[in-house]
């Protein structure tokens, strides 16, 4: 037997699994619409159906009246929009990072998290994509920024400036997400229509599993179709919040002109994703009878993922902080200390709290595995994140060269507004896709637990929880 | 039967003679009823009066007209829109081409004082006023009040109609009740007439008041909210007789300021400012600045300009006044208050005696007369008369004490003794002395009439309200700080039905006349005018000849009362810095205009200094990015007036001071509610400054300030430093100061993207600014002139709080001292103009997506308002923070139709969510180059004159082409005190600065 690695430890806990009972514990939650209950799923799904009205109402003013009606100003002029799509767009990189980059290197952990994670990445960025386009100041005119060429425009869009990098980049991102999500999904819904037995379901997921039979040139082309995206998507991890950290560090003001913003934006995004995982499916895997799917392992491990990529933020913090002094310009200088002492100290010190100092009691593998702390944390990491942006955005902003032109920034209730209109749509997808598609990779739970067992079902004495047995052939 | 009726209901002329019997509150529905004809009555009860008229149709005729009605309706669904057509003049007025600009001269008169202007008229829609350079008060600048004097013109709530008690009326019926009016006075009926008119320097209409006066036995009283009275009374003190001083601060080495502001208010301060500036221009090794010593009580301009300064109460200058005398060797003793010190006094007076004949000291427009006495004594003492201060014939015509003269007036009127009173222009109801109680005084004055550009609170109390002509509408005349006369001339119809003051008079002389044929009348005939003279006059904007002659001033012994003893908290009132004393409230660009020292907007505040706000424990170290400021309630003996608190560094300690001109309730729509009232604080005897007030705090208020921070925080940005330090090291620049990408020797050694390089293919003229911080003393002028030049949008008081004003060009006031550190108690102030630097680096135009701001072959850094989508990432970018965002449609104003009318044509107005800034009025820049090419003549230096050089008094903006070696901008230059703003970034902006130089007397003690 090959050394033990922990990373390529398999799970599904419980005995009695069968293949059928886990495809039943997954697809069920599609088919058999009685598991979902008053609680687990309307409550929430209401609750965030009227946070959407609030975001449709706040979308009709700002569209009638104008960004005015935020708290945006001269000097400030950005906001909560840019705030919230950096936060959003950093919350969707969990997803692909899990996919994708956990994919290429056969960490298989990731398979009963990963569905869940795509998902959650591309309601993520649906949600961040609103932002850029609604914080302009004619929003019907944005689609300028497109590269719609000069046949129907007349001209290009302007390629030096990083707000058309960031086009490119969250719509590529955006579009390569759905694809592998969709892709994934195939074998699934083939699954769905064969064992729905209502007429809706069936034809529903006939069209979306698009003729998929199983067939062995099937899997071959999917599974082939899966690197190559897998492959696409890696690069996108880094390249897009990179493009995005580019909208700060490309200007010329002092707390954003920083080159070490793109992988400190990365981490704070793989950061930020994890840690949504985490606050989402923390209680789905109780409320839904998941919790031998996805195991108190993968929420460890996750929570380990989160300290480390944590610990690269603080670290960018210190940097930062580091060279204002050490660069001896007056500028950086003066607005580091800005930052630290000046009107929105407080913010700063919230962010060195939630994103620097509260997660490290992750260090104990006690607390990694205390969901109802893990959750705090997780949900403490979710606004240090909102407040590193707002850092980012306000108080640098606020006080730049000229004391004459300095001034404040305060979101309005159509800044709340939106942004808890923004949570309401996410919540709102997440739980529409809790009861309507799979929310778990069904064939891959049911390869792990093939790797596991073995054709029968049998649980493997040996091998069951403790590590990848090397050969599992179908005849043993 | 029928026609019968039709007669009766068309007899227009006994229904008309009815009319105007009628009075009061007589409504009336309809012309019938008037006509109380029995049929009327039956008409009114018959539910369908008309129907015997309809034809008689039967179902067949029925049938035909459905038909054809049915055919028509389909026909009448071939045309689009109810057409109206634009027909071209047949015979085109002389001169007029459109969209050229075609420059009438007129006259702008302000507190009774005329300044001659250009205005630039667009199809016969006047549109900016400009200076003229040939008139003695103007030579070719503006200030910031006459600038923004464009939207009173159009301003949609100007009074448009003859009003009787609130009702429509007609100017027939108005002139008809004033006629019998004077019937019957002259019966003896009715108690006499009298009128109540501002100061006034016009010739023709005090000549028609005088015949006014001498037909009908009126008595003329005059009043101004903020007058002159001490100026004039303290010139009678001096020389026994009626004088106007008239100073030249050319000739002038040293200047002393008795608590005055020539920059920015009295007549011909534009002009002062001009001359002052030309003696303060640095230019290499020439350093020949003269120095100003300046005591102040409410700081204001000249001592935030001056070299020594000192603060004291408003009611201790007069001490200064007798220190200063005495140590001149001409008074009888009495020492400076301690705020302002001896060695101020001897060192001031020392230069003073060794500059005999070249030196003047300036009394407060808001001194009382003792201290214009002393100033006057004084300068004819040191010889000045003639030279710096020149004395002459009165300019004012008739002139009064207005406040004495207020008071007959409401003695008289109390007293019964008033049958009629006309109030030409002017709100005494709202100004006037709060002990007169004119209102109350009104009531008891059987017909009043109000005549003003406004129905203002003074209308609301009198029967009738005449819409008067604006200076742009009617013929006049008025005459300048040195007496010289000009032809106020109409550039437009009256846009209502306004008539001017002097058509009134004349009309109620029975001289029906316009106002052209009036003034043009007395100029020819009583004056004396040629034909040739008379269109040069109108031409140039001057009439020749007519300044007023010196009169010999000879001292009378003075005389001066004891000062009266002043005790407790002091309380100075000082005419707005923006909207004067009130008429200009319903401006919304005055009202949006930073009063220059304490950047704050639509709102009058009590001002105090940080020492007398901890006494009064008032919140000293308030927040400074907050706008909630301590709201205060000052109370002087029974009245009292609630306003916000502004901590004012250099303010003297133990007195506050409150602006009057707020707290309009009849202003318009801008105007009311703005502020809070300060005139009902204000007596006959303490019209300047009150003892004994009290000041409580009763809560919190907003205010809406341009600029929060007051301190450089150790940056460079405006570099200063007193002569002996030019001369040491004339670039002035602090020690360590970064020069990469700068204007230096170096430029582009250290230059990553120099010039002519794929970036920006440079070309053609290569236009640049310069702005010399030496000259600016933060008058505004030049904000106010951008807003009209360029359209410039008003958003409110809620959304300059909100940090979203509009102004293109600001200028940012900084506090600072000699030694760096900044002074709470008496700072020195530096003004920097700042508008879109033209970086050829810029920061904006590389981050815009859709290449919405970019660069021009001419070096202009241009936006592209239709393309613009509004990301804001310009502004952000921007280390100047220049730009402005349409947050919200703020141009909806300008749909209104009269203020659509104030648009200038050549620039776009912004709509909502497009980014906008300085452009270097580009329309300016490309309505000279058409000329240009048209001509073929290639541009010369001055062709192209920014809006905001145009109207600078001081000329510290220079504007010019930097391939032309010859031009004024690169001489500027290369001054060795010219530096960029935020070099380090290497952005390269077009705009720079020149260092302040200052002159100050380092022996003066602190």
């Amino acid at each position: 037997m090959a050394p033990k690695d922990p990373l390529q430890e398999t799970f599904i806990e419980g005995s009695g699994n069968t293949y059928l009972s886990l495809q039943d514990s997954i697809g069920s939650l599609t088919l058999d619409q009685k598991r979902h209950n008053r609680f687990a799923w309307w409550f929430p799904f209401v609750v965030a159906f009227g946070m959407l009205q609030v975001m449709m109402l706040a979308i009709t003013l700002l569209v009638f009246v104008g960004t005015g009606i935020w708290g945006i100003n001269n000097p400030v002029g950005w906001g909560f929009a840019i705030i919230n799509f950096v936060w959003w767009i950093g919350i969707g990189h969990a997803g692909t990072l899990i996919s994708a980059i956990l994919l290429l290197f056969r960490q298989q952990w990731r398979n009963s998290i990963n569905r869940f994670a795509e998902a959650m990445t591309i309601f993520a960025v649906m949600c961040a994509g609103m932002f850029p386009l609604l914080h302009t100041g004619r929003p019907w005119v944005a689609y300028w920024l497109m590269p719609i060429g000069p046949n129907n425009l007349g001209m290009w869009p302007q390629f030096r400036s990083p707000l058309v990098w960031d086009v490119f980049a969250v719509t590529t991102y955006l579009t390569v997400s759905a694809l592998f999500w969709f892709i994934g999904m195939i074998p699934d819904f083939a699954t769905l229509r064969d064992k729905a037995k209502t007429f809706v379901p069936r034809f529903a997921f006939g069209m979306l599993s698009m003729g998929w039979r199983g067939a062995s040139r099937h899997w071959h082309r999917y599974e082939q179709a899966y690197l190559i995206l897998a492959g696409l998507s890696t690069p996108l991890v880094l390249s897009v919040h990179s493009i995005v950290s580019l909208d700060f560090a490309v200007s010329i003001m002092p707390g954003w002109h920083a080159t070490i913003f793109p992988p400190y934006f990365v981490a704070g995004a793989v950061y930020a994703g994890f840690a949504m995982v985490l606050t989402l499916a923390i209680p789905v895997r109780k409320w839904y009878g998941l919790e031998h799917i996805i195991t108190l392992k993968h929420i460890e491990w996750m929570a380990k993922i989160m300290l480390a990529t944590g610990l690269f933020v603080f670290y960018g913090y210190i940097c930062e902080a580091f060279y204002a002094f050490y660069s001896g310009n007056p500028f950086e200088k003066a607005m580091m200390l800005n930052r630290m002492t000046g009107p929105y100290w407080w913010s700063y010190a919230a962010l060195i709290f939630c994103n620097g100092l509260a997660p490290q009691i992750l260090w104990s593998k006690k607390i990694r595995q205390n969901l109802p702390i893990l959750m705090v944390v997780c949900f403490i990491v979710s606004v240090g994140m909102w407040l590193e942006r707002f850092v980012i955005v306000a108080t640098t902003l606020h006080r730049d060269f000229l004391p004459s032109s300095w001034g404040m920034y305060f979101g309005t209730i159509w800044d709340w507004g939106l942004y808890l209109g923004t949570m309401g749509l996410f919540t709102f997808l997440m739980w529409l896709f809790l009861r309507f598609l799979p929310i778990i990779n069904i064939f891959e739970v049911k390869e792990l637990f093939y790797k596991m067992t073995g054709r029968h079902g049998a649980p493997k004495p040996a091998a069951a929880v403790a590590g990848t047995p090397e050969k599992v052939t179908a005849d043993e | 039967m029928g026609m019968d009726n039709e007669q009766k209901r068309n007899d227009l002329a006994a229904l008309q003679a009815k009319l105007a019997q009628s009075r009061g509150k007589d409504l009336w529905r309809g012309l019938e009823e008037v006509s109380e004809t029995e049929e009327f009555n039956r008409w009114l009860d018959d539910e369908f009066p008309n129907r015997g008229t309809l034809p008689h149709v039967d179902r067949r005729d029925f049938l035909k007209f459905m038909g054809a009605s049915m055919l028509l309706a389909g026909l009448s669904g071939c045309r689009f829109l109810p057409k109206s057509h634009i027909v071209p003049h047949v015979m085109g007025p002389e001169d007029r081409v459109t969209g050229i600009a075609v420059y009438y001269a007129t006259t702008f008169v302000q507190d009774g004082f005329g300044t001659g202007v250009l205005v630039r008229t667009y199809e016969g829609r006047p549109l900016k006023i400009e200076g003229n350079a040939l008139h003695p008060s103007s030579l070719g600048a503006t200030n910031a009040t006459m600038q923004a004097a464009m939207q009173t013109m159009y301003d949609p709530d100007r009074a448009k109609l003859v009003t009787y008690r609130g009702e429509p009326s007609t100017w027939e019926l108005a002139l008809g009740t004033f006629r019998k009016c004077i019937e019957q006075t002259k019966k003896g009926e009715l108690g006499p007439i009298a009128v109540l008119t501002p100061l006034t320097t016009s010739p023709t209409f005090a000549a028609w008041m005088r015949k006014f006066v001498s037909q009908t036995g009126a008595r003329w009283y005059q009043y101004d909210g903020v007058g002159r009275d001490a100026a004039r009374e303290g010139v009678r003190m001096a020389f026994g007789d009626d004088t106007t001083p008239v100073y030249d601060f050319k000739k002038a080495n040293v200047v002393v300021s008795l608590d005055a502001d020539f920059f920015s208010e009295g007549p011909g301060h534009v002009r002062y400012t001009r001359d002052f500036a030309d003696r303060r221009r640095v230019h290499g090794e020439d350093v020949q600045l003269n120095r100003v010593y300046a005591v102040e009580s409410t700081p204001n301009l000249v001592g935030a300009f001056a070299d020594n300064k000192k603060r004291c109460k408003a009611s201790e200058v007069r001490q200064v006044a007798e220190a200063l005398a005495t140590a001149i060797g001409m008074g009888s003793g009495g020492s400076a208050p301690a705020s302002v010190g001896d060695s101020f006094v001897q060192q001031a007076a020392q230069e003073l005696l060794a500059n005999r004949g070249s030196c003047v000291v300036v009394p407060g427009e808001h001194q009382p007369k003792e201290v214009h006495a002393l100033a006057h004594a004084m300068n004819v003492f040191l010889g000045n008369a003639g030279l710096t201060v020149t004395y002459v014939e009165p300019v004012e015509a008739d002139s009064k004490n207005g406040v004495l003269s207020l008071s007959r007036l409401v003695e008289a009127m109390g007293a019964g003794q008033v049958g009629t009173l006309l109030i030409l222009g002017g709100n005494p109801a709202f100004d006037a002395p709060a002990d007169l109680n004119f209102a109350a005084a009104l009531g008891k004055v059987e017909h009043t009439f109000h005549m003003g550009v406004y129905a203002n609170e003074t209308s609301e109390l009198c029967d009738w309200h005449l819409p008067e002509a604006y200076f742009l509408e009617a013929w006049g005349d008025a005459r300048a700080h040195d007496g010289t006369a000009s032809i106020i001339q109409p550039l437009i119809e009256p846009l209502y039905d306004g008539k001017s003051q002097l058509e009134l008079v004349a009309a109620l002389c029975n001289d029906p006349r316009g106002g052209l044929d009036l003034v043009r009348d007395f100029w020819m005939k009583e004056r004396g005018l040629t034909k040739e003279a008379w269109e040069k006059s109108l031409h140039d904007g001057v009439i020749e000849g007519t300044a007023s002659r010196e009169v010999a001033a000879t001292l009378q012994p003075l005389n001066l009362d004891p000062a009266p003893a002043t005790s407790g908290l002091e309380v100075i009132f000082r005419p707005d810095p923006t909207i004067g004393d009130g008429f200009y409230a319903n401006n919304g660009w005055l009202q949006e205009l930073p009063k220059p020292l304490t950047k704050t907007t639509w709102d009058n505040c009590v001002y105090v200094s940080p020492k007398t706000a901890e006494e009064l424990k008032l919140n000293v170290w308030r927040d400074a990015d907050n706008p909630q400021h301590d709201l205060a309630e000052v109370t002087v003996g029974s009245a009292s007036v609630r306003a916000p608190v502004i901590i004012q560094p250099g303010h003297p300690d133990g007195a506050i001071t409150l602006h009057v001109g707020y707290g309009r309730t009849k202003a318009g729509l801008i105007g009311d509610g703005c502020g809070s009232n300060v005139y009902p604080l204000r007596t006959t005897a303490t019209m300047h400054f009150a003892g004994n007030a009290s000041l409580k705090v009763v809560g919190k208020a907003k205010v809406a300030n341009t600029q929060y921070h007051h301190s450089m925080h150790g940056r460079d940005i405006v570099r200063y430093g007193s002569v002996s330090k030019y001369k040491e090291n004339p670039t002035l620049e602090p020690p360590g100061t970064m020069h990469i990408g700068g204007h230096g020797k170096d430029e582009d050694k250290y230059n990553l993207f120099r010039q002519g390089k794929k970036d920006h293919a440079f070309d053609g003229h290569q236009w640049a600014m310069v702005v010399d911080l030496g000259l600016c003393v933060g008058c505004n002028a030049c904000v106010a002139a951008c807003n009209v030049e360029n359209n410039i949008a008003v958003v409110g008081k809620d959304q300059v709080i909100n940090g979203r004003e509009m102004h293109w060009i600001r200028i940012d006031r900084y506090y600072g001292s000699k030694d760096g550190a900044p002074s709470l108690d008496s700072p020195d102030t530096h003004f920097m103009p700042l508008a879109c630097m033209h970086c050829e680096m810029a920061p904006c135009e590389p981050v815009c997506p859709v290449a919405a701001t970019v660069h021009s072959a001419e070096g202009l850094n241009m936006m592209v308002y239709n393309r613009c989508v509004g990301t804001r990432y310009c502004s952000n970018n921007c280390p100047y923070k220049v730009r402005r965002f349409n947050f919200l449609y703020f141009t909806k104003q300008y749909e209104k139709p009269s203020l659509k009318m104030l648009m200038n044509p050549d620039v776009t107005v912004r709509s909502r969510g497009v980014m906008e800034k300085c452009t270097f009025c580009v329309q300016r820049i490309n309505k000279a180059r058409i000329e240009e090419k048209k001509s073929g003549v290639p541009l010369k230096d001055g062709d192209v004159i920014t809006a905001c050089q145009q109207a600078c008094p001081t000329q510290a903006i220079i504007f010019g082409d930097l391939t032309d070696e010859q031009s004024q901008v690169n001489k500027w230059r290369h001054e060795q005190r010219n530096y960029t703003l935020l070099p380090e970034l290497g952005i390269r902006p077009r705009t720079t600065y020149l260092a302040k130089v200052t002159n100050p007397n380092e022996e003066v003690e602190a």
